[in-house]
């Protein structure tokens, strides 16, 4: 019991480990938020009259709104005056931005080393381009050549903004409206920068497109704008993934995602999750609260979001799909880890509008500590919507006896030809699958992984192969010896 | 103006005649209670445990009230029988929101236990409702239950005194009746003290063609050891609106079977919260829904595990034809203590038509780690092989769809004990899925 307790307390004091401060010179506008902080992100990001007054309007609705509640979340009020809405860390840089791995920022490069993505052997290996974004603004896209061969667009989105003007005026904020929610108007109003993706017809990407998010700069509010349409036949595989240094106040991060899925097309997308989630006390943590959403407007368009989330002090987010196109296809895979003092409200929408719609949704809960772990999610369907079918399942295992497991399913059918299933189940970490490792001289706290992560394969196997080695070792660092 | 005004306005005149025409127990908590609705109104659709019933709208026409308690003219004891084959019970009338007292019926009941008005009940035996009255029913957390506490006048009393066990279904029959729109506040307190045994049938009929608005508020207590069957069966018309909200409480190792079947109603809404107050105790929960028409139903349940080592089942089942609209919420609550708790929840429901509309949300929040806990929800047709293999047999589409439109809500059926009741909702699902009936028929006026 001793042996066990001192395993137990040392994987409770672990730290963070990749909390850390990188010292990039970085250009920071006053704190606080109203009309003038708004046009100057503009005008410092040189945009369209169109855009700034997409944002005013955004703004000013934003205004009329008050935060909402409904989540099962204790929430620490946020200070909107107190944040600093835009950070740039390239100003040091050449205008024109990096043209090659010297010239990055050195500290910056340090940082990606940290992480453990060495940025030029990583992408050579796995053939990954990456579109690093710390805080605000791209720092460098890789085989960007090698994209724009096939007339594929993978940039940030300031970039598409210039370049590719009436792609993003078509499809910014076609899917995630400024009027959606609370944060969806926040982030519409001063979002800095994000990657935007366009996949032309009959195009099979022919990479796994990547983004790093960072948040570095203290008390900046990370909101990010993510854009990614796939014409007709298309096909992309997009993967997010994130860590961010240790703070102590909470930080903001309010992103939009937004996917256009044309006939015949697919996305994959895929996050993997590690922000600071606040130390063992549940001081600090970012604030996650994103809003994802695919609409899949063509016919037999397909979409799945997978997500592995561990980090965050709470995360408030439903990676959702709407499934307008007949025969559309839509997937759910979600392992939502939570620990010491975490909280997560997570889950999805699926909107079938379409005939012939299919979702499929798979949660994995798993809440250790102190922590409360929420799956919430909509399936409707609407009346015209014939033979749609939807298979959902949300399994949640507790690991200590202060934790919470919850879960909040809402089905609304208006059509008689639909069919729903529902499942949940909770329970805690079988005894006697520990013990049977234990009698196999395996200790108590790699029993532990090994049970966790046969719990998530579902999940894990639907990753691509790098994130899925890097989410095994997540969930492992994220739960070793919580059962004590 | 808002629908909550009238009944303000209402109490606000006619508090002294409310009193008057009450007893002191029911008056105590009553000013509360209207202090309680005022602040809160009726709860908006944005109200999670009201998002799928638009209370507002329902409570907005202007309905009757029989605030001066005037007797209606027949005596339901002369008058009405309860004419269903093999149902042997000790039958009792309440008529719109009054116990009927005219004269008492034949059956005897075992010695101590009580089946008479709130109202008497509070003259005769006062130490034995005062801990019980308006303690399970907050009014401050739910405005109908301020309205009701704050509008009713008399109820039912069921009192089982310790160790005694009641052979004979005490069954009682909710008469609506009336010759103008109307409003009936009902209010019902059974209380089963240790080790007590109880079967207990409310069956809610309409005789009038109005318009009724129904709001009740049952509190059950179950003691130590004690079993109890409750049977609600709702069989009015097109016209009544009912808001029932129904709390149980139970003491350790008892024992509840709950069973809400609703076949026909204008716009229904339950509410049942049950608290598991003792270690081991165990609770069945059962609905059956059959709508159709332009029927809106609602059930909204919470089952509160706050104890170790208590058991819950939870099964509800909906069959919706034509316009319909069916919204079940049912959440289960572990609590931090709540070691050992085991809990399963299903909804499985039927959309007939295409204009039928269901909202389901089987919910679990649980905060103890060692539990098992599961739901399952599920919203389809019948089953396309099923319905082949049986044409392939020579029975009829139609035939075919009724059979297995009955198999489907048959599960539910089953776990009603009585066996008499259970025969005679087998044959009322199966009369009304084949559309030839719409009433129980068992009431019957004496020849």
């Amino acid at each position: 019991m001793e042996e066990k307790n001192k395993f137990v307390k040392e994987v409770a004091e672990k730290k963070y480990e990749y909390g850390f401060t990188t010292d990039v010179q970085t250009e920071i506008i006053e704190k606080g938020l109203n009309e003038d902080v708004v046009r100057l992100i503009s005008s410092k990001k040189e945009e369209p009259d169109w855009l700034l007054s997409f944002r005013l309007e955004a703004f000013r609705y934003w205004q009329t709104q008050t935060m909402p509640t409904w989540g099962h979340l204790q929430m620490p009020p946020i200070d909107y005056q107190a944040i600093s809405y835009y950070a740039d860390p390239t100003t040091k840089q050449k205008k024109d931005g990096p043209k090659s791995l010297e010239e990055i920022d050195p500290e910056l490069m340090k940082t990606f080393d940290k992480l453990g993505i060495p940025l030029e052997e990583r992408l050579a290996l796995s053939g990954t381009a990456v579109d690093a974004v710390m805080d605000s603004v791209s720092v460098k896209t890789t085989f960007k050549e090698k994209l724009a061969e096939k007339g594929i667009i993978f940039c940030s989105i300031s970039e598409a903004v210039r370049e590719h003007p009436d792609l993003v005026k078509e499809y910014l904020g076609s899917v995630v409206p400024y009027r959606d929610n609370y944060f969806a108007a926040l982030n519409s109003a001063v979002f800095s920068d994000g990657s935007f993706v366009y996949i032309p017809k009959n195009v099979r990407c022919p990479m796994e497109l990547s983004t790093y998010f960072r948040i570095n700069a203290r008390n900046t509010g990370q909101f990010e704008r993510t854009l990614i349409v796939c014409e007709d036949n298309a096909y992309v595989s997009y993967l997010e993934g994130c860590t961010a240094p240790m703070r102590d106040e909470n930080q903001l991060h309010a992103a939009i995602v937004e996917i256009v899925v044309k006939e015949n097309a697919e996305v994959k997308y895929s996050t993997v999750q590690n922000w600071y989630p606040g130390d063992a006390d549940g001081q600090g943590g970012v604030l996650n609260l994103v809003t994802k959403r695919g609409h899949l407007r063509g016919a037999n368009s397909k979409l799945s979001w997978t997500q592995v989330e561990t980090g965050s002090a709470i995360t408030w987010k439903y990676p959702s799909c709407v499934l307008s196109g007949d025969n559309s296809q839509a997937e759910f895979y979600s392992v939502a880890v939570t620990n010491n003092h975490q909280q997560a409200d997570t889950g999805t929408k699926m909107i079938h509008l379409g005939k012939n719609t299919r979702s499929t949704i798979i949660s994995k809960g798993i809440s250790a500590g102190k922590s409360q772990n929420s799956y919430r999610g909509l399936v409707r369907v609407a009346p015209n919507a014939s033979q749609a079918r939807n298979y959902s399942s949300c399994d949640s295992l507790l690991l200590g006896n202060q934790c919470g497991a919850h879960t909040f399913p809402y089905m609304d059918i208006h059509n008689d030809t639909a069919v729903m299933e529902h499942e949940a189940t909770t329970s805690k970490i079988s005894e006697d699958q520990l013990f049977y490792c234990n009698q196999r001289g395996i200790p108590t706290e790699e029993a532990v992984g090994l049970i966790v992560n046969g719990y998530a394969k579902d999940v894990i196997n639907k990753l691509p192969m790098e994130f899925a080695v890097e989410a095994q070792k997540l969930l492992n660092v994220s739960l070793e010896g919580t059962v004590g | 103006m808002k629908s909550e005004q009238q009944y303000i306005d209402l109490f606000t005149r006619f508090e002294d005649t409310i009193n008057k025409h009450s007893t002191a127990l029911l008056n105590t908590p009553r000013r509360q209670a209207f202090e309680d609705f005022r602040r809160m109104g009726f709860p908006s659709r944005k109200v999670e445990r009201y998002k799928y019933t638009d209370i507002s709208a329902a409570f907005a026409p202007d309905f009757g009230l029989n605030l001066n308690r005037l007797d209606i003219p027949v005596n339901p004891y002369e008058v009405f029988i309860c004419d269903v084959p093999n149902l042997s019970t000790s039958l009792y009338f309440v008529v719109n929101d009054s116990f009927c007292n005219k004269v008492q019926p034949s059956a005897t009941l075992p010695e101590g236990v009580i089946v008479c008005s709130l109202a008497e009940a509070a003259d005769k035996y006062p130490d034995r409702l005062a801990p019980y009255y308006s303690k399970l029913a907050h009014t401050e957390e739910d405005a109908l239950n301020a309205l009701n506490t704050m509008l009713a006048q008399d109820g039912l009393f069921i009192y089982v005194p310790r160790n005694i066990v009641v052979e004979r279904t005490i069954q009682v029959v909710n008469i609506l009746r009336a010759d103008v729109n109307l409003m009936a506040n009902r209010r019902v307190l059974i209380v089963l003290e240790q080790g007590a045994q109880a079967r207990i049938l409310l069956c809610d009929h309409a005789t009038d063609d109005r318009d009724f608005l129904t709001t009740q508020v049952i509190e059950t207590y179950v003691g130590e050891n004690a079993r109890l069957e409750l049977y609600e069966l709702e069989e009015t018309h097109a016209r009544n609106r009912r808001f029932s909200n129904l709390y149980l409480q139970q003491a350790a190792y008892s024992n509840v079977l709950l069973n809400t079947t609703t076949l026909t109603g204008g716009m229904t809404r339950n509410r049942t919260d049950v608290l598991l107050n003792g270690e081991g105790a165990e609770t069945n929960l059962y609905g059956c829904v059959i709508a159709d028409g332009c029927q809106h139903v609602d059930n909204n349940t919470l089952i509160d595990h706050r104890v170790p080592h208590c058991t819950s089942n939870e099964l509800y089942k909906y069959v919706l034809d034509e316009r319909a609209v069916g919204a079940f919420a049912g959440r289960i609550l572990v609590r931090p203590d709540a070691q050992h708790t085991v809990s399963t929840e299903n909804n499985a429901n039927l959309c007939a038509t295409p204009e039928a509309h269901m909202y389901t949300q089987p919910m679990l929040e649980i905060y103890a780690d060692d539990v098992k806990c599961s739901h399952g929800s599920t919203v389809g047709q019948l089953n396309e092989q099923a319905l082949f293999y049986m044409q392939q047999r020579g029975i009829e589409p139609a035939e075919a769809r009724m059979l297995l439109k009955f198999a489907f809500v048959g599960q539910v059926l089953d776990s009603i004990a009585m066996e008499a009741l259970r025969d005679r909702l087998h044959y009322l699902v199966e009369k009304r899925f084949r559309g030839e009936l719409h009433k129980c028929e068992g009431c019957k006026l004496r020849k």
